[in-house]
């Protein structure tokens, strides 16, 4: 009773919030879009928990179907405004035109896909953290450097998990890739690795959900990260609509809205512990 | 006790009906030569008698023992029985000594060395001392003939069925190759011939068969055959023949 | 002198004309780039020496398991039956599979039943499905070599009084073999390419440190580089196979 109350109340209070805004505003993309009078927002097929719930971003529900819609609605994209398409990692970062205006699913601003593609300002920042299961923890793994070393690594291959394993963890064997999140699991279960290396939301969602025995074993400050994993809309290559897209994050931001959406729905993450 | 007894074998292939009863005996020494039309069931006996058919029913004795029970292992019984096809039928990925060894040396279990002296003397004896080395390919259908010929002599078979040996060979080769049965003759092998040759029957045979529809109709002494053949069908096919 | 000129102003054509598309300046940032080819060229090179051993450790066991179920789906014993149908149901089940599913559901599933390191590594079972895959295959090509024999050549070894085994061993399985070789070189051209698919349960070889390169760089081009590595190895191979196909269909004439 009292949670539907709060969800009930909260979204009175959103609407209320967001009227005002939405009533004054300029549409600094009209004319730009891919289809007029639209703003066509792309995500990964599926999209996963906690980003997108049930792999419906339609429903606003997830913390990127969220962001989504509320950066729609600053530059002036009510709900029905905004259509949603799928794009793999590989489609979104092809040259050529795209379907899309903005993509999210959790790129990493990184200085050589801005070659190819533009990012907006970054939506959330996100500490790596290791994913392993119970036996390894009970095996002895700890939350240190040391320790990690001696642990066989899998993480998924198009992220920048990669580079953080060998630059800064530099196991002694060499780590397994996947495609994506599933299959890092699946080989966590059949033993074939101990851990897993993801972005901090992603570990605490596999660890409940996916994975039976999984322990979210530490996060990484964030100054010994050699690349902030910080994620970013991805746009086509010099679209006009950057600005745009920007200026939409950056309200967000400053308004309060961001964190909100954050706390909704992405989990706690301070009691995880901080590697040494 | 004869070499080998047919009795009253039948053999069908679906619903064709190959071999209708059939009996037969055959002395040691002897040389009995079939003759008949093509589907008359020469082929289908020789490779009964070998065991390459089943037989439907019926029996083949061999020294006074029943070879054709159900069941029974046919190795043994084809060691002592050697048949010679009308297309050769040489291996060929192996060299002309290699597929005369073959069986000797898996069945034996004699190595190749051990082997070597009595196979060469086979091979002169048959006029191919020369050609032992050679691939099939690279010989005559005279020769190849001949080498299937001392592969099946090499497992010193006690009975030889050969089957149109000479129905496949250029006219000018079919000479060499009869030359080879008249020497196993003078040995006094057991053999048993389809063949076409009336001329050769009729010279060489101890006796004659005519078969006709899976049945022999006629048989004895070649010269009553050849001059006074009494079935009405013999004198048919003899006349067509000769 | 025709098929060369033409063949010349085609290439030509396209040379002067692809260029001109408006996308294609693009296009050649993303998969044609030089720096990022040189960039990432050794190292591929080295993840494709993970390929090769794969393919080293594969083959044979291909070979001799495909040898085996032909031989399965061969018996003539009435007892030996069941083997047949498991020859049958076995090639059947493992061509009508498609490979990856075949990679993932070996690579992690009977790891998954708690086998220890090393026993569950990826290498091992991905291996694994890769050779139960291609054994399927390769037992039909025998299977087919084996029946191409004539049927006389096995009544001429048996009326020798050879057993069946010798029968199978030293006369129809060398003809059989040898017909067999141009297709089974296809199969193994086949295979060079599928030993990317372990990639999917984890080893980086060529194919994922391509797919790292590109995820890294946002650029395509490592997946180019990859493909110049195995053109560099397939066709020669498939020329080879091509050579040995004619060789043998003008012996046979």
């Amino acid at each position: 009773m009292n949670t539907k109350l709060s969800i009930l109340s909260g979204l009175m209070l959103s609407a209320l919030m967001l009227t005002p805004a939405h009533a004054g505003e300029n549409k600094c993309a009209t004319g730009l879009t891919v289809k007029e009078g639209v703003l066509t927002i792309a995500t990964g097929n599926p999209a996963y928990f906690p980003w997108v719930i049930d792999d419906a971003p339609e429903s606003g529900q997830g913390f990127e179907a969220a962001v989504a819609y509320a950066v729609a609605e600053k530059m002036g994209y009510d709900k029905d405004k905004v259509e949603w398409v799928r794009a793999s990692f590989d489609q979104s970062i092809q040259p050529g035109p795209k379907d899309f205006d903005f993509n999210l699913q959790q790129f990493s601003i990184t200085e050589e896909r801005e070659q190819v593609v533009d990012f907006s300002e970054s939506y959330y920042s996100s500490p790596m953290a290791v994913l392993i299961r119970k036996p390894t923890m009970e095996a002895g793994a700890t939350a240190t450097m040391d320790s990690l070393k001696t642990l066989k690594w899998g993480a998924g291959a198009s992220t920048t998990a990669l580079g953080f394993i060998t630059n800064d963890i530099k196991p002694d064997s060499d780590p397994l890739l996947y495609d994506d999140v599933a299959n890092v699991t699946e080989a966590l279960k059949a033993g074939q690795i101990d851990a897993g290396l993801f972005d901090l939301p992603t570990a605490l969602f596999t660890s409940a959900v996916l994975l039976e025995d999984g322990v979210v074993l530490g996060q990484f400050p964030a100054e010994l990260a050699t690349n902030p994993d910080q994620f970013g809309l991805l746009m086509s290559n010099d679209n006009p609509i950057k600005p745009c897209v920007d200026e939409g994050v950056r309200r967000i931001k400053e308004d309060g809205t961001l964190k909100r959406i954050e706390a909704e729905w992405l989990q706690e993450t301070t009691d995880v512990p901080v590697i040494q | 006790m004869s070499k080998l007894k047919i009795e009253n074998i039948v053999k069908s292939f679906g619903d064709v009906t190959v071999l209708k009863g059939l009996d037969l005996i055959v002395e040691q020494g002897e040389m009995i030569c079939l003759i008949g039309a093509s589907g008359s069931g020469k082929s289908t006996l020789l490779r009964s008698i070998n065991l390459l058919e089943p037989i439907d029913d019926g029996a083949i004795w061999l020294d006074g023992d029943d070879i054709s029970l159900p069941g029974l292992d046919p190795q043994p019984v084809r060691q002592k029985i050697g048949i010679v096809f009308q297309s050769y039928n040489l291996f060929p990925h192996m060299s002309a000594v290699e597929n005369v060894m073959l069986a000797p040396r898996r069945i034996h279990k004699k190595s190749r060395e051990a082997l070597r002296p009595e196979i060469e003397q086979l091979f002169e004896k048959f006029g191919l001392a020369d050609r032992m080395d050679h691939y099939p390919d690279q010989l005559s259908g005279g020769q190849q003939q001949r080498v299937a010929i001392v592969r099946a002599l090499a497992m010193k078979p006690e009975i030889m069925l050969f089957d149109e040996v000479t129905s496949a060979l250029d006219p000018e080769l079919v000479a060499e190759v009869l030359d080879v049965l008249r020497t196993l003759k003078a040995q006094n092998m057991t053999m048993i011939l389809a063949t076409h040759e009336m001329g050769f029957a009729r010279e060489a045979a101890d006796r004659v068969c005519i078969l006709h529809e899976g049945e022999i109709i006629e048989e004895g002494k070649p010269e009553e055959i050849f001059s006074n053949p009494k079935h009405p069908r013999s004198q048919a096919f003899l006349k067509s023949v000769l | 002198m025709i098929a060369g000129v033409s063949t010349f102003i085609v290439l030509a054509l396209i040379v002067i004309l692809v260029p001109m598309a408006p996308g294609w300046e693009a296009v050649q940032k993303s998969f044609f780039n030089k720096e990022v080819f040189l960039k990432t060229f050794p190292k591929l090179l080295s993840a494709f020496w993970l390929d090769v051993l794969i393919f080293l450790w594969c083959a044979p066991l291909i070979a001799i398991l495909g040898l085996a179920i032909a031989l399965c789906r061969d018996v003539q014993s009435p007892v030996l039956f069941p083997l047949r149908i498991f020859g049958a149901v076995y090639t059947d089940i493992f061509r009508g599979v498609p490979v990856v599913l075949t990679v993932y559901l070996i690579g992690f599933g009977i790891p998954g039943l708690g086998l220890p390191r090393p026993y569950n590594s990826p290498y091992i079972w991905g291996s694994v499905a890769l050779v139960l895959t291609y054994s399927a295959y390769v037992a039909e090509i025998f299977r087919s070599g084996i029946e191409s024999v004539h049927k006389s050549q096995r009544a001429a070894a048996s009326s020798l009084g050879l057993s069946n085994s010798d029968v199978m061993r030293y006369v129809v399985l060398p003809q059989a073999i040898r017909r067999v070789v141009p297709a089974n070189m296809n199969m193994l051209i086949a295979l060079q390419k599928d030993v990317a698919l372990l990639s999917f349960i984890g080893p980086v070889e060529i194919f994922r440190q391509a797919g790292v390169f590109k995820s890294l760089l946002a650029n395509f081009t490592p997946y180019v580089g990859a493909a110049v590595i195995f053109l560099a190895v397939t066709i020669p191979a498939t020329r080879f196979a091509d050579y040995l196909l004619a060789k043998q269909n003008r012996e046979r004439s």
